[in-house]
Parts: structure tokens; sequence; C-alpha cells
């Protein structure tokens, strides 16, 4: 089969596949990884300190979307998101959401309760005691997380907190089940249109593997550079 | 009564429903006095340290601090804690702050002060400490001595009216613990209030004014140093005393 490869093909989808598809990409994966960690942070900090009954509710929030494929739940959230906006501004009919922000929601929302398992175990290890000398220095609450706790935690689970985006990196492609154009989408419609499958998913294959590879690399390169000296 | 910085009246306290760690506590602790706190382990003096800067709640009594009554509904918390220097066991330094800026950070946070005038206040207390050669070091590359030097000088950047210590030497080694009591000596000779857990007796006797020997919660000693190391008149004090001392 690698007989016929055609190289050529590849070369002419350049464009498309990363101004188009690429692009769509990170932009998602981005864009999820940082309302991830806000929405995820706030998740943490009700579980620890929100009294019992927003912790369990968070906590529930957490384990749903842990037992939940996320297939499923791109699924569900495009189909639900115009109903539950109707439903929340009161519009007679459902709201119109494009496919990226319905996708991007679903994202965030998914993502928030694995970055909120890590956010939660990294708070916990940061001592005690540092909160207290928060405190003891006249700092409310709020301020010994912001400027004590948080940033000690997020130098310690910065590593991990990448690697889990890399993770969201690869499970963009799920938005294909919307009709999004995402980089694989973009490789497999040019592979359709051309009938070049064995090119275009071999292609879309290798810049996978590249990307998630220099950023392995990059995020342990960075590991001991935000080390905290201790 | 307006110059007696720190008063608890008749303090308990429960951890659970069942355990009583603090009964009855009364201590009062005038402007400019250093009072040395000891007793053996789990007799509740870190308990009792913290509730005077309220890190820790209590059930009954009263703690008076600074003209604050620390069980009045709407204390500003925050507001007292400012004005109470605490110093930990483990120092408890900012390990992701270099030490001026763990000098700053409560001065510019808490107290408002501007850039500038935190890093002076920070540059000025670090040479008191004799730490200027370390100020952009991080608190991990330093020793435990420098550390908990420079958790004082944190503490007294923001020009508390009184200082609790709670074991600031126990998690020493032997060598370091004199460069730590020097600065702390310094201090009582300034004439700043203290509230100090300690195990050192030869700190006790410099400059201590009372000593307070707590025993299962309860104070069982408060006395002017010379009485308590004339003739403690506890014998629970004198054994304790006598195993310290032998040390
Ligand atoms: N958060 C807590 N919850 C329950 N019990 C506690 C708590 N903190 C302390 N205790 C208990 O209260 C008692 C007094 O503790 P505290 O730390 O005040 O003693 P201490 O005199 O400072 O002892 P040490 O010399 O070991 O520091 C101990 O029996 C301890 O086990
Ligand atoms: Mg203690």
């Amino acid at each position: 089969m690698f007989a016929h490869f055609d190289f050529q093909a590849i070369v002419h989808a350049l464009p498309y596949l990363f101004e188009q598809g690429l692009v769509f990409t990170l932009t998602l994966t981005i864009l999820s990884a940082i309302g991830g960690l806000i929405l995820g942070t706030a998740l943490a900090l009700v579980r620890i300190g929100g009294g019992p009954v927003l912790a369990t509710i968070a906590t529930g929030y957490v384990n749903l979307m842990r037992t939940l494929p996320l297939v499923l739940v791109i699924f569900w959230f495009y189909f639900m998101v115009p109903y539950i906006g109707q439903w929340l501004l009161h519009a007679p009919r459902p709201i119109k959401v494009g496919g990226f922000s319905s996708a991007l929601l679903t994202f965030v929302m998914f993502e928030a309760a694995y970055f909120s398992e890590i956010m939660r175990g990294g708070i916990q290890s940061v001592a005690r005691g540092q909160y207290a000398a928060g405190l003891a220095l006249g700092m409310t609450g709020a301020q010994a997380m912001r400027y004590i706790v948080l940033p000690q935690v997020l130098r310690t689970m910065l590593p991990v907190l990448l690697t889990q985006t890399i993770v969201l990196f690869q499970d963009t492609s799920l938005v294909y089940v919307l009709s999004l154009t995402d980089f694989l989408g973009a490789a497999s419609k040019i592979a359709q249109r051309d009938g070049r499958l064995v090119e275009m998913y071999c292609f879309a294959a290798l810049v996978y593997f590249a990307i998630c590879f220099l950023a392995s690399l990059a995020v342990r390169r960075l590991q001991s550079r935000v080390a905290i000296i201790r | 009564m307006t110059d007696t910085i720190i008063a608890l009246e008749h303090v308990d306290k429960w951890y659970g429903p069942s355990f009583q760690v603090l009964k009855d506590c009364t201590l009062a602790v005038p402007k400019g006095e250093v009072v040395v706190v000891c007793g053996p382990s789990g007799s509740g003096k870190s308990t009792l340290i913290k509730c005077v800067n309220a890190l820790e709640p209590f059930q009954k009594g009263e703690i008076v601090v600074d003209g604050i009554r620390l069980h009045e509904k709407g204390v500003n918390l925050p507001k007292l804690r400012a004005r109470v220097g605490m110093v930990f066991q483990h120092f408890e330094l900012f390990p992701h702050l270099s030490v001026l800026e763990n000098l700053d950070l409560a001065q510019i946070k808490v107290l408002g002060r501007g850039k500038q005038a935190a890093r002076a206040k920070s540059v000025a207390l670090l040479q008191r400490v004799e730490l200027s050669a370390h100020a952009d070091k991080f608190p991990g590359q330093l020793s435990g001595g420098q550390q908990q030097r420079v958790a004082i000088a944190r503490a007294l950047a923001m020009d508390p009216v009184v200082m609790l210590f709670d074991e600031p030497t126990s998690a020493l080694d032997p060598e370091m613990v004199s460069e730590v009591l020097d600065v702390m000596v310094q201090l009582a000779q300034e004439g700043m209030t203290m509230m100090v857990v300690t195990h050192e007796m030869g700190f006790a006797r410099k400059v201590a004014h009372r000593v307070v020997f707590m025993d299962r919660g309860e104070i069982v000693v408060d006395a002017r140093k010379d009485a308590f190391f004339g003739d403690v008149g506890n014998e629970r004090a004198k054994q304790f005393l006598s195993k310290i001392l032998q040390h």
C-alpha cells in the first residue's frame, strides 16, 4: 500500500490542515485548559473549605464527570445547552449555541473535574502551617490562599497539569462527533475528498505524536525549573 | 488595665466533645513583660498561645488582646492578628518567595504599605537579624537558625505590639539555638512584650519577668522569675524542671 504513498497530497493539504485544523485544535485546547483550571480550582476550594453542602455538591459533580465517557458528554451538551440556555434566560425558543462554544463549554466542565482533583491534592499537600502563618500575619483566608497556598500548589502541580493538558489536546479530536473541523477532522475531510486515507491518517498520527512528544519533553525540562527550593 | 497587652480570663477549650485541652486558664501579660511558658509535652502550651491570636477557637472564658475582646461579635480577626507577631516551631517561611519577599508580602497586602516603604523596612530588619547577605536567597537555601531569624524579622515587619513564640528553637540543631536566642534576648531588652513557649531556661533566667508552668491543660504555676527558680512550690513543676535542667 505504501507503493502509492503520495507525499504531494500531504503537501497540498498543509495550509488547510494547519491554518484551519491545528489552529482550531490548539485554540480549543488552550481555552479549555485555562477555563478548566479556573473552574477546577474553584471546585477544589469549595470541596476543601466550602462547608458540607457545597462540598458534597462539588464532589458529586466531579465524580459524575469522571464516570461519564467524554463523547457522551460532548453529545449531551450539544443537544442540551440550547434548552438549558432557553430555561436560564427565559427565552421563547432554544438558544442557538455554535458547535465551538458548545465544545469549549463541555471541555471546560469536563477538564475542571480532573483539574480539581489535581488542585485538591496539591492544596492538601501544602502544609496547614503555611496557611496558618498567613493568617498569623493578618491575612484573610482568601489572601492566604491566593498569595501563599495557591502559588505553591501551581508550581508543584504544573507538570501534572500540563501532562493532563496534553491528554486534553488529544481528546479534543472527539469534536468530530459535532462535525467540527479540528486537525484530525481536517485531515479526515481531505482523506475522503482526495481518496488519500493512508497519507492523511499517517500524517495526522505523526503530527499528534510529534506535538505530544515535544510537549512532554518541554514539561520535563520545565519541572526542574519551576520546582520550589526546599 | 490599659497596659495589659494579653489577658486570659478563665479560658476553657475542648478538642471535640470530650477532650478538654485548656482548663480555666487565667493569665495576664503586661506591656513590656516577657512571660515564658513551659510544661510537659501535650500540656496545652501551643494551644494556649494559638488561642491568643485566634488561630484556635476557645469555648469558654475571654481573651483580651490589646484591648480587643476575642469573643465579642464582629471582631476583625485579621486586623487583630496583624498586630500580634507569631513565630512558629517550624519557621513557616514561604518557600516560593525570596527572603525579602517573605518580609514584604504582608506589609503590602495587609498593612497596605507601599512597595518601597515595605522594602526599606524589610532591608532594615534583615540587617538587624544579620542576614543582609541572604536577602535574595530562598528559605530552602538557609540553615534552620537563619530561617528562624528571618521568621522573627517577618513578624517584626508588621510592627507588632506583642510577639508570640511557640518553641522557636526546638526544631533547631543545638549549635544554632543561640543565634536565635540572641535575637530574642535583644528584642526583650528593647522592651518588646513577649509570650514565649520554650524549655530554654537559660533564656528564661536572662530575660523573663515571669515563668508559667502548665500541666494537663492547667496553669499550675505563674510566678516571678526569681520565685520560680528559687522554689517552685509545686511538685510536678520541680520534677519537670529537674528533668529539663539536666540536659
Ligand atoms: N487539632 C487538634 N485536635 C485534637 N487534639 C489536639 C489538636 N491539637 C492538639 N491536640 C491535643 O491537645 C493536647 C495539647 O496539645 P498542644 O500541642 O497544645 O501541647 P503542647 O504543650 O504544645 O505540647 P508539645 O510540647 O508537644 O508541643 C495534646 O494532647 C494534643 O494531642
Ligand atoms: Mg507545642
